[in-house]
């Protein structure tokens, strides 16, 4: 076992964990933020994604101790405000771009990533972006909508274009 | 009793509405099984077997036994002789099927022996530790294979490999063969896929020792599930008490989790502490038991010189891997669209489910039904090739004509309502206008043809039978005679005048709750947002069959309007006794009743009556505010006459247009344009509809190009165990779809609602695949096997290549 400092949504944390704890397993078991799913556990589905200093990551493919020194982002630290939602969150409401909610989690991570960085990205960008998360339910027509969406209605949200790390 | 049918305009259905559903999930407060973190819980690992076919003859636990932290590991032997055997739906009572193997190994993957301990990784730890000693036997991996007298059998006490055999003939389909014009013969495969939801089989039970009750939390999506679980056990029913407030991450008809839920819930009892199992990707895909119909055809048409089928001799294989299960059911549902959309006379059907040493099949999405319109459409695109005419023109003679309805099919399923000519027009108009180069999608495919490309443009117009009862056991197994297959609703209006309401089975992304609320919102004339939704367990719940067979908006929709009608006639008859007025003077509107006169009585009003002003209550009736109803499926009951009965009571309708370019060398389809006509009745939620028809697309996309569990020939080693083989259509490979509306409201239904929930699946596949044999026909090639994949489009093409350049 080793202790572990983890900087998750904002909050540092030391966790106890198991050497081989990947870092899905860690944010699931240890910390109980069971918004991060696992899905196929080799990497191709995506269902884990959290945010790694910003980007998009497979938390199955990690170890929880190659976080360390690292900002982590999951799905339980997206609102701006508990009982709110962000911008994409309220988006993929409005387009149903979900149904079984899964793979939700992972794609609203890898959306937030992407208008990050991308704030008026073409339908081809969306594609790309979310090409590495899979989702069985929807056929991606109402996801891509609402990114779609969450893209315009950021762009008028005041919302930097880039955010920048301190 | 006949429900008075609501026709529009609505208040609430089919409007525009946010699914109630969704935002737990976008904030990541899905409450899925895996989540369940239950102090003290154990964690269950299979050990898997190595072999398609061995007898076990020793299993070697002391060395797992020893690692700290393992707590126990079951053997099948010992399993065996504390429960019951799990329920097989043909009758066939020597196909023993138990949580883990007995005595022999039937599939690679098989579970063997359950390693328990305090982690998932310790017991994945000792899994490797447990020595199992095999004597491979010989196996079989192929359905007719499976059915000659030399193959080895797969259950020797069954005494052949297969497990349900039986030929129906209906109508004169001899004689229409001997007087038609023309006869043509096909052979088709489906390969074997499955829908794969991106959440495994998750399950956690507890045992209360002081209660003697069994708490079940599971991703399931199965009819019967607590019964299931209490036959195998030897419990009482009222001692299994399944949470149905477990969200589930996909099924699509797969999340069955029998073997699980009865191995865990067996475990959790000795053990006295609470288990879990939750499959890693592997075990999902080997030992899950949750791959798809691997069907094969042999279709015969005869039809006349200008394109009218007249009979359809069809005999399907199923392979259904190495124990029955439901699977051997998923030839009889298509029984019921047996003649899909057409005006077909005359069928003979021979239905064969045979065992092999594959993974066992799961109902699928569409429970059959996929395939087989798979095997009616080609079988149309081949009649209007063999007679030169267009194949848009040979579905327009062919269709049941709108004045036609309610249609009888020969094999007893009469078809509610439908509008096919009218679904095609708008459809074709759709497909006129221009795409994103210019031409419409005839013109853009000639445009690639003449670029050098291989292009074909697929269409496929099949039936999406709804509100799944369960006809097919009792046509299939005569010692089957269910043909109750109910849903049902409560209602309860609280003393502060809040509505909750009740349904009584998991969901898997259906947004059930939202139907609820707006059901019954429509009928009290209610916002729906007022109304709570909640599931109590299954000790607390009335009857329901789950969501299967498309039925929900059909029987959950009908259970809560059955009840919300009930509940509105109560305060009728509350308000017409305190009034003194007749009910049928009443005016009802948004919860307040007025009389004539202009007196009135507000909904607070009402609901003060009801819970605490019993002097002001007509004599006789119930104090509260409170209602049930159990809702038998519409047209359902009967038991089979001459092989011939009702199935599912509403036909959704759609059409699939598909345009494919192939590039001649790599031999990849890639989906150019897609549009889908799609008519299910009168809509309630509109982005629920659109979303489960874009999803099903993008099975069928999978089906027809990308999925299968393809298996050694020579180890029957599976060969497709993870995503990096087994293939899920990605958001690139999914092309944006067109969708076209039409609404054709069924007769039996109370807004005139039918099915979606496997809409785009049933007809996709069939759609690809015609568009693929369209590309090649300029070759004379054809591919009558899916999936379809691009190595072997490309050899065919290189092939067909070589072959015209050595003609002279």
């Amino acid at each position: 076992m080793t202790t572990l400092p983890l900087e998750v949504n904002g909050r540092a944390w030391l966790v106890e964990v198991e050497d081989r704890a990947s870092l899905l397993d860690c944010l699931r078991d240890v910390l109980g933020l069971h918004g991060t799913h696992a899905g196929c556990e080799h990497g191709v589905c995506g269902t884990c994604t959290i945010l790694l200093d910003g980007a998009p990551v497979r938390a199955c493919l990690m170890l929880a101790a190659q976080a360390d020194g690292h900002a982590i982002t999951t799905i339980e630290g997206v609102a701006p405000r508990p009982g709110e939602m962000s911008l994409v969150q309220d988006a993929f409401c409005e387009t149903h771009g979900l149904q079984c909610g899964y793979c939700t989690p992972g794609m609203v991570l890898t959306a937030e990533a992407l208008l990050a960085a991308n704030p008026a990205p073409s339908r081809a960008e969306i594609i790309a972006a979310i090409s590495g998360n899979l989702c069985r339910c929807t056929g991606y027509g109402q996801i891509v909508e609402a990114i779609q969406l969450a893209a315009e209605r950021r762009r008028g949200a005041n919302i930097p274009a880039v955010e920048t790390a301190p | 009793m006949t429900a008075p049918l609501l026709r529009g305009p609505f208040r609430y259905v089919g409007h525009k509405r946010r699914v109630r559903e969704d935002r737990r999930f976008v904030t990541g407060a899905g409450r899925y099984a895996a989540d369940l973190a239950l102090p003290g819980t154990l964690h269950v690992v299979p050990v898997l077997s190595e072999h398609p076919a061995a007898r076990l003859l020793a299993i070697d636990t002391e060395a797992a036994l020893a690692l700290p932290g393992v707590r126990a590991v079951l053997t099948g032997a010992a399993l065996a002789a504390a429960i019951d055997p799990l329920m097989n739906g043909a009758h066939t009572p020597a196909v023993r099927r138990y949580p883990l193997a007995v005595g022999r190994v039937r599939y690679v993957g098989e579970w063997v022996a359950a390693v328990i301990a305090e982690s998932r990784a310790i017991a994945e730890d000792a899994r490797e530790l447990v020595r199992v000693d095999y004597e491979p036997t010989p196996f079989v991996l192929d359905g007719e294979t499976a059915m000659r007298p030399e193959a080895p059998l797969v259950h020797p006490d069954h005494g052949s490999n297969v497990l349900l055999d039986r030929r129906f003939v209906w109508g004169p389909v001899d004689d229409l063969f001997r007087e038609a014009a023309h006869r043509l013969a096909y052979r088709l495969a489906w390969g074997r896929s499955s829908t794969v939801p991106l959440e495994t089989f998750a399950v956690t039970a507890r045992w209360d020792e002081a209660q003697e009750t069994l708490d079940v939390w599971a991703s399931i999506q199965m009819p019967k599930f607590p019964d299931q679980i209490a036959r195998a056990l030897r419990l009482p029913g009222n001692a299994v008490r399944v949470h149905y407030d477990v969200d589930v991450g996909g099924s699509y008809g797969v999340k069955r989790g029998i073997k699980h839920a009865v191995l865990v819930g067996f475990l959790a009892r000795h053990l006295a502490a609470p288990v879990r199992l939750v499959e890693d990707r592997l075990e999902n895909m080997t030992g899950g038991d949750m791959q798809g119909p691997e069907r094969v055809f042999d279709v015969e048409l005869a039809f006349d010189a200008d394109a009218r089928i007249r009979a359809m001799r069809m005999r399907a294989l199923d392979n259904v891997g190495a124990y029955a299960g439901r699977s051997p059911f998923q030839l009889g549902k298509p029984i019921g669209a047996i003649v899909g959309p057409y005006r077909i006379e005359a069928v003979a059907y021979h239905a064969l489910a045979v065992v092999t040493h594959k993974t066992p099949e799961e109902a699928v999405c569409g429970f059959g039904q996929a395939p087989t319109n798979y095997a009616i459409e080609t079988g149309i695109d081949r009649v209007a090739a063999s007679l030169g005419l267009d194949r848009i023109e040979v579905r327009r003679r062919n269709f049941i004509r709108a004045a036609q309805f309610p249609y009888l099919i020969p094999s007893g399923t009469r078809y509610d309502s439908g509008d096919y000519h009218g679904l095609l027009d708008k459809l074709l108009r759709a497909a006129e206008r221009a795409c994103s180069s210019g031409a419409d999608i005839f013109a853009e495919r000639e445009r690639l043809r003449a670029a050098g490309q291989l292009a074909g443009i697929g269409i496929a117009s099949c039936l999406e039978p709804s509100g799944g009862n369960s006809a097919f056991e009792p046509l299939l197994n005569e010692h089957n005679r269910t043909t109750t297959w109910m849903e049902s609703c409560r209602v309860m209006v609280d003393a502060l005048g809040a509505v909750t309401a009740t349904m009584h089975t998991t969901s898997a992304g259906q947004a059930h709750e939202t139907l609820v609320a707006v059901a019954i919102a429509e009928i009290l004339e209610i916002p729906p947002e007022r109304i709570r939704v909640v599931r109590p367990d299954s000790l607390a719940a009335l009857p329901s069959n789950s969501p299967v067979g498309s039925r929900m908006a059909i029987m959950l929709g009908g259970a809560a309007v059955g009840v919300a009608r009930k509940l509105k006639d109560k305060l009728l008859a509350i308000a017409a006794h305190d009034l003194a007025v007749p009910m049928a003077d009443l005016r009802y509107r948004e919860g307040d009743i007025s009389a004539p006169d202009g007196r009135a009585l507000a909904w607070l009003d009402l609901v003060a009556i009801a819970h605490r002003e019993f002097f002001r209550m007509p004599q006789g009736m119930e104090p509260g505010l409170a209602a049930s109803a159990v809702y038998q499926v519409p047209t359902g009951g009967a038991l089979p006459v001459d092989g011939r009965v009702q199935m599912y009571p509403c036909h959704s309708f759609e059409l699939h247009l598909v345009l494919v370019a192939i590039d001649p060398v790599l031999g990849r389809p890639e989906l150019r344009r897609y549009l889908i006509g799609h008519d299910c009745g009168q809509v309630i939620s509109p982005d629920v509809v659109r979303g489960m028809t874009l999803g099903g697309i993008a099975h069928g996309i999978g089906a027809a190009l990308l999925e299968e569990f393809s298996y050694d020939p020579a180890t029957g080693q599976p060969t497709a165990v993870s995503f990096m083989d087994y293939l899920l259509p990605g958001a690139a490979e999914v092309p944006e779809v067109e969708i076209v509306h039409q609404t054709t409201p069924s007769p039996l239904t109370v807004f005139g609602q039918k099915g979606s929930g496997e809409s785009g699946y049933l007809g996709a596949a069939a759609a690809i695949a015609s568009a693929v044999n369209d590309a090649l026909a300029p070759l004379a090639l054809r591919i009558d096997r899916l999936p379809i994949r691009p190595a072997d489009l490309s050899d065919l093409i290189a092939a067909a290549a070589i072959r015209t350049q050595e003609r002279p």
